[in-house]
């Protein structure tokens, strides 16, 4: 059986055709055929979201997985987001909260606030 | 115990208090907005009429007439912005040059300057005038003013001299006393000697609460365009057609913010306070203006609007004592925002006299407090403001150019904004062309800072309108 | 008075990279002015990631992309006045700005980037029908609520318009425990990436509706429901085909407007398709040394064209300053053929372009297998293939100069499906 997808590993959208055997079509770079047989297993994703944060001028400090989380985990993995409280100073990437949920990803900041 | 409760805060309510406020008595106007001049008041065409065209005799030629000749005055004490602009009724076909001559026998008759202009002359005042046009009736007296502020500089007067107004009191009830009449609102009782009725669109069902149904006020919907700035030389006064049964018919003026209005349409609606829009409607309001303007930018179009006008049964404005202690001032659709200044003088000099003694206050004061616009000021004088203040040079609403102190200096007034709409109306911040999108959330934020409540408590308009309803992450400590 | 070689009003994206170029070029005296107390613009908000593949060859988030230039910038000699906003221009090159320290200044600019970013459309300009209750927001300003005050604005939702700021939003507002009915699109396909429809509305069921639009907002003071409807091929909603939806949210994700308030106060003829100003090679308006770059241009998908278009404004403030653009001769004017939109730069002037000269433009509407021609003076130059093409990317097309005559007057761009 044929499966079609769009890759989503960059802005360019290609149109995706898997089949059983693994063999991926329609793909324009080489970073298509992963995503494509990760897509049928195991749907990864990249997750965005903020933390509470206590400072002078920002209420919402923006975080971000360090790698791709199994997308069945997104709402569990935001439920512990959603615990965190950091104050600030934040640097870029400082880690807040390591290893979440066991998934061996961190959750880290995407921006400097400094107060 | 009041000595006259005013039910109604519109341009009318408020104008009334503020005559009232003359004299030593002890005033409450009671409102059901979140706001004075919510409804009707604030969504009109906005333009003080010369007078020319209401029937002479009538109570709206008497007004519009007595009201246009205060309104340099009581603007200027009001710190209001007013331009007398001038207007133009403009002829289209041959017949209608005998209507506009009939019209300036009108204004004769109604004292009112007028004159006809040839197709030539018309045309030099207004560039954009419809190529069909072929005669206008011009009069000099007409003008355009900001209407929030009208309303909103007026009660704050009134209550700089002493009145009292309440917000958010709906009244459920009247019922006659030994001296006057219980006033029942949602919220609670108040007995007045004199109660004036200045409920607009609602005026009938108020009235029906003390003296046997006698007329009817129905909702006309007017529905607009609001153009954005874009240039300042397109068109310097309003623009009539022919008036019709219908009312002054489908005009095109620029506004006291240098912004354009094309409308309104004119329909009964069943709902007095259904104020919807459709595309039906407004591709007619473009259809009908197009026939005396030419070249309308509708792609500047920042907003469409519509405001329901209070359309008496008796085709007059109501004005009429009930008895020695109910006065109805109600239905006071087009022309009551020019005739408000005379209206609230009638009610309260002449009117009044005679039913409750009327003793003029030592300390009265007409004006209001200057307030401060920084785009009108020269650049060396917004430097001593921003020295003085450096709030008053962080401009927060970038389209139309207003700063932050000028928010907070509206919230320090005695009739503050309530909501954000509200601060809206009082500086025009969101009412530019990004609608509020880009200073929305600041203007909230510096309305929650300044009346300590969170940011999800900021209001919208009425209670419970509120923008931001939900904490994420279950609240937050900073707040 | 101040004097500075180059103003950049705007530090989001477009500014701060043509900050980043001008000190590069060696250009010294460069001023950023900036409303926000900070520098990032909108990418501040933007905190999803997606940002950076061409700039960086990375996945960033916005606040991740803009830190990388903040950080560049902070190693330059760039000044930069934060909380500042720009009031007035002349026609002379003077800038005034105005905040709470300096209060109303007057600068001299010997040249100036408009770096402004873009509105968003909302409800007045497009006049949704019926009420105008609270309820009904642009997407971005939804986003700035959540992402950076940390508030939902509603928790039912719907959202007219698939551009990309819609479809992010549906997403954010799902996580933070919103739920999200619909999007709807008028046109016939998305206006949003491809892989914004998969990683934010298939990944979470939200359903898209093309060829549907918001008929009716009801509910007077709070919004209640909307009425939804069909709408033919002439866009023209189908009766009988109406859907309602009770929900306490509109997101309106229906495109972005460049802002030209500033660039007005000069006279600058406005493009009617791009709604910026009409530029050349270097992204200069008609007023010599007054340059704009960014969405304050026109819209773009990706800040990584931001980015590269703001060196482009940039390398052409520095040539000004070096007197080393020439004015006067006759200009080659880019014309929009079939199936194409806009392109800018609008005009071109040969004697100014160095190796090549990149037309950026949209298709009018979807294609498959189709030729993308270019054309000097109706004779093909330069034909590249394309699988698909869709109006929501722009086009990127490099020409090189000796595919260009010097007596060339159009230069034009057509769509031609094989």
């Amino acid at each position: 059986m044929e499966h079609k997808l769009i890759c989503i590993v960059c802005p360019r959208g290609c149109h995706l055709t898997i089949d059983e055997n693994n063999n991926v079509s329609g793909n324009s770079c080489p970073r298509g055929v992963p995503y494509a047989i990760n897509e049928m297993t195991c749907p990864k994703r990249m997750l965005t979201s903020t933390v509470k944060i206590v400072s002078k001028f920002i209420n919402r400090l923006p975080v971000i997985t360090s790698e791709e989380i199994e997308k069945s985990k997104i709402f569990d993995v935001m439920e512990e987001i959603n615990k965190v409280e950091v104050k600030a100073p934040v640097k870029m990437h400082e880690i807040i909260i390591k290893n979440v949920l066991n998934t061996g990803v961190d959750i880290i900041s995407t921006r400097e606030i400094l107060d | 115990m009041y000595d006259i409760i005013v039910i109604g805060a519109g341009v009318i309510g408020s104008f009334i208090a503020r005559e009232l406020a003359k004299y030593d008595l002890n005033i409450l106007v009671l409102e059901k907005e979140n706001d004075v001049g919510n409804v009707t008041s604030m969504a009109n065409s906005a333009i003080v009429h010369s007078g020319y065209d209401p029937v002479p005799g009538t109570l709206k030629a008497k007004f519009n007439v007595l009201g246009n000749k205060l309104y340099e005055q009581t603007c200027e004490e009001l710190d209001v912005k007013f331009y007398k602009t001038g207007s133009m009724t403009v002829a289209t076909v041959e017949e209608h040059l005998k209507v506009l001559k009939d019209l300036e026998t009108r204004a004769h008759e109604n004292g009112v300057e007028v004159k006809l202009l040839t197709e030539r002359e018309a045309k030099e005042l207004a560039p954009h005038l419809n190529d069909s046009v072929i005669g206008a009736l011009f009069c000099p007296t007409a003008g355009i003013v900001d209407p929030f502020n009208l309303v909103v500089h007026a009660m704050e007067n009134a209550i700089d001299n002493g009145v009292n107004l309440k917000l958010n009191e709906e009244v459920v009830e009247i019922s006659k006393t030994s001296n006057g009449y219980n006033v029942v609102t949602k919220n609670a009782k108040y007995e007045g000697k004199i109660i004036i009725n200045a409920t607009g669109i609602n005026g009938d069902k108020i009235s029906d609460m003390v003296t046997p149904h006698h007329f009817d006020i129905t909702a006309r919907k007017g529905e607009y365009y609001v153009l954005d700035h874009f240039d300042d030389n397109f068109l310097s006064m309003p623009i009539f057609p022919l008036p019709s049964e219908k009312g002054k018919g489908i005009l095109m003026t620029p506004t006291s913010s240098h912004n354009y209005l094309v409308g309104p349409s004119s329909e009964f609606v069943d709902e007095k306070d259904d104020l919807s829009t459709d595309a039906l409607t407004l591709k007619q309001v473009k259809e009908q203006a197009s026939l005396i303007m030419k070249d309308i930018p509708f792609n500047m179009t920042i907003r469409t609007f519509a405001g329901n006008r209070p359309t008496p049964s008796t085709h007059d404005f109501v004005i009429e004592k009930v008895d020695d202690h109910f006065i109805n001032a109600v239905g006071i659709e087009s022309p009551g925002l020019v005739s408000a200044p005379a209206i609230g003088k009638y009610i309260a000099d002449e009117m009044i006299n005679g039913l409750i003694e009327l003793k003029r206050k030592e300390n009265y004061n007409p004006c209001v407090k200057k307030y401060v616009h920084m785009k009108m000021l020269s650049v060396e004088e917004r430097q001593k403001k921003i020295k003085e203040n450096p709030k008053y040079g962080h401009i927060v609403c970038k389209c139309e150019g207003v700063s932050e102190q000028e928010i907070l200096d509206v919230m320090e007034r005695s009739c503050p904004p309530h909501s954000i709409k509200a601060i809206k109306k009082r500086v025009r911040a969101g009412f530019g062309r990004c609608q509020g999108g880009m200073c929305q959330p600041l203007v909230a934020k510096i309305f929650a800072k300044h009346s300590n409540i969170k940011l999800s408590d900021v209001i919208y308009d009425e209670p419970s309108t509120n923008i931001a309803k939900y904490q994420t992450k279950a609240g937050d400590t900073n707040e | 008075m101040n004097s500075y070689n180059v103003v950049i009003i705007g530090g989001g994206s477009a500014g701060l990279a043509a900050a980043k170029e001008c000190y590069d070029l060696g250009v010294k005296k460069v001023l950023i002015l900036e409303r926000d107390p900070v520098l990032g613009g909108i990418l501040n908000q933007c905190i999803h990631n997606g940002f950076g593949l061409h700039e960086f060859k990375e996945q960033l988030s916005g606040p991740e992309y803009a830190y990388r230039f903040i950080e560049m910038i902070k190693e330059t000699d760039v000044e930069v006045k934060l909380n500042t906003m720009v009031t007035d221009i002349t026609k002379d090159k003077h800038v005034i700005y105005t905040n709470e320290e300096e209060g109303y200044q007057e600068i001299e600019a010997k040249t100036i980037i408009f770096a402004m970013g873009c509105y968003e459309r909302n409800a007045g300009a497009i006049q949704l029908p019926g009420d105008r209750p609270v309820g009904v927001f642009t997407a971005g300003t939804a986003q700035k609520y959540l992402n950076i005050e940390g508030y939902l604005i509603g928790k039912k939702v719907f959202i007219l318009g698939s551009g990309d700021i819609g479809l992010i939003m549906a997403r954010r507002m799902t996580l933070e425990g919103a739920k999200v009915l619909g999007v709807a699109e008028i046109m016939p396909y998305s206006n949003g990436l491809n892989r914004n429809i998969v990683q934010c509305l298939n990944d979470f069921d939200i359903p898209l509706y093309l060829s549907h639009t918001v008929t009716k907002v009801i509910g007077k003071e709070k919004l209640e429901r909307i009425e939804l409807s069909q709408v033919d091929e002439k866009l023209v909603p189908i009766k009988g085909s109406e859907k309602y939806f009770d929900v306490d949210t509109l997101l309106l994700s229906i495109g972005l407007t460049p802002i030209t308030d500033l660039l007005s106060q000069l006279n600058l003829n406005i493009h009617p398709r791009t709604r910026g100003p009409i530029v050349n090679e270097h992204n200069e308006t008609s007023i010599p040394g007054v340059f704009v770059a960014g969405n304050g241009l026109h819209v773009h998908d990706l800040v990584d064209y931001v980015s590269r278009e703001a060196r482009l404004s940039a390398l052409g403030a520095y040539n000004y300053l070096n007197d080393r653009l020439h004015y006067g001769n006759e200009l080659i004017t880019t014309k929009n053929e079939y199936g194409v939109g806009y392109i800018v730069p609008q005009v071109i002037n040969y004697l100014n372009i160095e190796e090549k000269v990149t037309l950026k433009f949209r298709v009018t509407k979807p294609y498959k297998n189709a030729d993308i021609l270019i054309k000097a003076d109706d004779e093909v130059i330069k034909k590249i293939y394309k699988l698909n093409i869709i109006p929501s990317e722009m086009e990127n097309i490099d020409v090189s100069k000796d595919l260009i005559k010097p007596n060339t007057k159009i230069i034009s761009v057509e769509i031609k499906e094989r």
